[in-house]
């Protein structure tokens, strides 16, 4: 049941995304973000929800993995468009009692659904295609200049790095409290919230148990290989930009002028702000 | 009438997607009453996936488990009642405890299963000293005991419950040797004393071979043996064809045989193995 939690899952592939620099990968996630959000009518989103598609499809991974992770975000995704569709003035086009339904209503509701869904999405390749190591990687060296603040960004990176590597080893660790739970009669599926919550004590106790514990042992690991944090330390894997993530600089470019373009010369369709 | 029937049963980890994969193929066997059974085989041999489906942990994706005549699936919602029946220790199982104390954590079992107060307190204390928990530790937190000592706590909270069935996936991994033989006497003496039915999960097949009646053998998910201890040992070579190391008793005997002398095979055990060397240096007196 818990195993089939995808969000924030590495596969590991050969496609030209995998091949790609985590760096130029997080900057340009960021870039088709910003993007996302400033499309102003049909035809930029249209661009920007086909771009999105066909880095999808560049990414050699399933098409299956994709609408899971978006099986997560459906309400989200639907109650937003919903509450969307009642907001707008102007001439309404459907009008019952007091719900009115206006063109600018459907637009926004569009709108808001087909970005969150684009961003549920492109967020997805990055974690799809980056494995753990790299992804925290590709963050330390963009933070870096941060240090100037003193802020620790090498103290941070690796508790990003630990704690993604811990989500699957707890998973499994919370299945296997759950079974042993339910072998002696757990009951997690019957009663009110309160009894409900209640349930919930025998498989939150130990795993808080065993997190504490497996926290110790990895500190007391590091510590015994001498870990003494990020100062003088060298990479076995130094990042490096190649030819993948030029062009993909160069690609995105095109895109977000396109988009920029189609903003100025065609008719704007959303006007509020969001 | 078996207790527990088990008709072809088999199980595939994520049917659909790429990562299908047939943890358990077409197992059929029947256990009966009282019976003491051994179970082993190499890690990723289908053991653990296996045991779950006995008590409705894992629903068998073919095939049926009936207990005393009655698919345990036929009425998804009395799946507890089950478990009730069909106890099962898992490995490590002391990283489970979470009560307050000892005592607590013992009842948690009965208590799901709706006993009166008196009643649970009794099956604690019983199970308690079947393990060998001395009376003062109860009333201590599990998580000051010592290993053993929370690995004991743990096995109490399924024998409190007093199944007919208790499944046990390597109790004794983990402890020292000591600790081992004392737990295996232990859950032998449990066996004895309540007549009920046990199934062993473990690597070793000396533990297995000293306490076990019957050893199911399993193999790349398949049943590969079940018969009486003696008789799957007949088959000592064939066992260690599959990578199963068999006791060195046997293995003795075995090479011994291999030189040309006549002994059996399918011997497990020290005093076994002493009385057919016995009978080979007395050629007259026929064995």
């Amino acid at each position: 049941m818990l195993k089939e939690i995808t969000l924030g899952q590495y596969f590991p592939g050969k496609s030209v995304l995998h091949k790609m620099d985590p760096r130029m990968k997080i900057i340009l996630l960021t870039v088709f973000i910003v993007f996302i959000f400033i499309t102003k009518n049909y035809i930029s989103l249209g661009i920007m929800f086909l771009s999105v598609i066909c880095v999808i499809l560049l990414s050699g991974v399933s098409m299956k993995l994709y609408f899971k992770s978006l099986k997560a975000i459906i309400f989200i995704v639907l109650f937003t468009s919903v509450l969307n569709l009642f907001y707008g003035t102007g001439e309404p086009v459907f009008k019952w009692k007091f719900i009115e339904i206006t063109q600018a209503g459907i637009n926004t509701s569009i709108f808001v659904a087909a970005r969150i869904i684009a961003l549920v999405l492109i967020s997805s390749v990055l974690t799809y295609t980056t494995s753990p190591t790299d992804l925290t990687d590709g963050i330390e060296k963009l933070l870096k200049p941060l240090t100037v603040f003193h802020i620790k960004i090498h103290e941070i990176a690796m508790m990003m790095t630990i704690a993604l590597r811990f989500i699957p080893t707890l998973l499994e660790e919370t299945d296997k409290i759950m079974s042993a739970q339910k072998a002696r009669g757990a009951d997690f599926e019957s009663g009110n919230v309160m009894t409900r919550i209640k349930a919930l004590i025998p498989i939150l106790i130990p795993l808080f148990v065993s997190a504490f514990r497996r926290a110790y042992d990895l500190a007391m690991a590091m510590e015994s290989r001498c870990y003494h944090g990020g100062e003088g330390r060298t990479r076995m894997k130094v990042l490096k930009y190649s030819k993948y993530d030029f062009t993909a600089l160069l690609v995105v470019c095109v895109v977000c002028i396109g988009v920029i373009i189609c903003n100025i010369k065609l008719p704007v369709t959303l006007r509020t702000g969001m | 009438m078996s207790l527990l029937e088990i008709k072809n049963l088999s199980f595939t980890y994520g049917v659909g997607t790429a990562f299908e994969k047939e943890a358990v193929k077409d197992v059929s066997l029947r256990i009966d009453k009282g019976d003491f059974i051994g179970i082993i085989g190499h890690t990723g041999s289908g053991k653990s996936t296996f045991i779950q489906m006995l008590n409705g942990l894992i629903k068998p994706t073919k095939g049926q488990v009936l207990l005393d005549d009655t698919d345990i699936w036929k009425e998804p919602k009395k799946i507890r009642k089950v478990r009730f029946r069909v106890g099962m220790v898992f490995q490590y199982p002391e990283y489970q405890l979470f009560e307050e104390t000892a005592e607590k954590d013992i009842a948690y079992g009965p208590k799901n299963m709706g006993l009166s107060d008196e009643e649970v307190k009794e099956r604690v204390y019983r199970a308690a000293k079947f393990v060998g928990l001395k009376p003062e530790l109860l009333k201590k937190s599990p998580f000051e005991l010592s290993g053993g000592e929370k690995r004991r706590v743990a096995i109490a909270g399924v024998i409190a419950m007093e199944p007919d069935i208790l499944i046990l996936d390597e109790p004794t991994a983990g402890l020292d040797p000591n600790g081992r033989d004392i737990l295996l006497a232990q859950i032998s003496s449990y066996h004895r004393e309540k007549e009920n039915t046990v199934l062993l999960v473990s690597h070793s097949m000396e533990d297995i071979s000293q306490i076990a009646d019957k050893i199911l053998v399993m193999n790349k998910g398949k049943m590969f043996a079940f018969d009486e201890t003696k008789r799957v040992f007949a088959r000592g070579q064939e066992l260690e064809k599959i990578g199963l190391r068999i006791p060195q008793i046997t293995k003795i005997m075995i090479q011994l045989k291999e030189q040309g002398y006549n002994v059996n095979t399918d011997i497990y055990t020290i005093e076994q193995a002493v009385n057919e060397i016995i009978k080979l240096k007395k050629p007259d007196r026929k064995g």
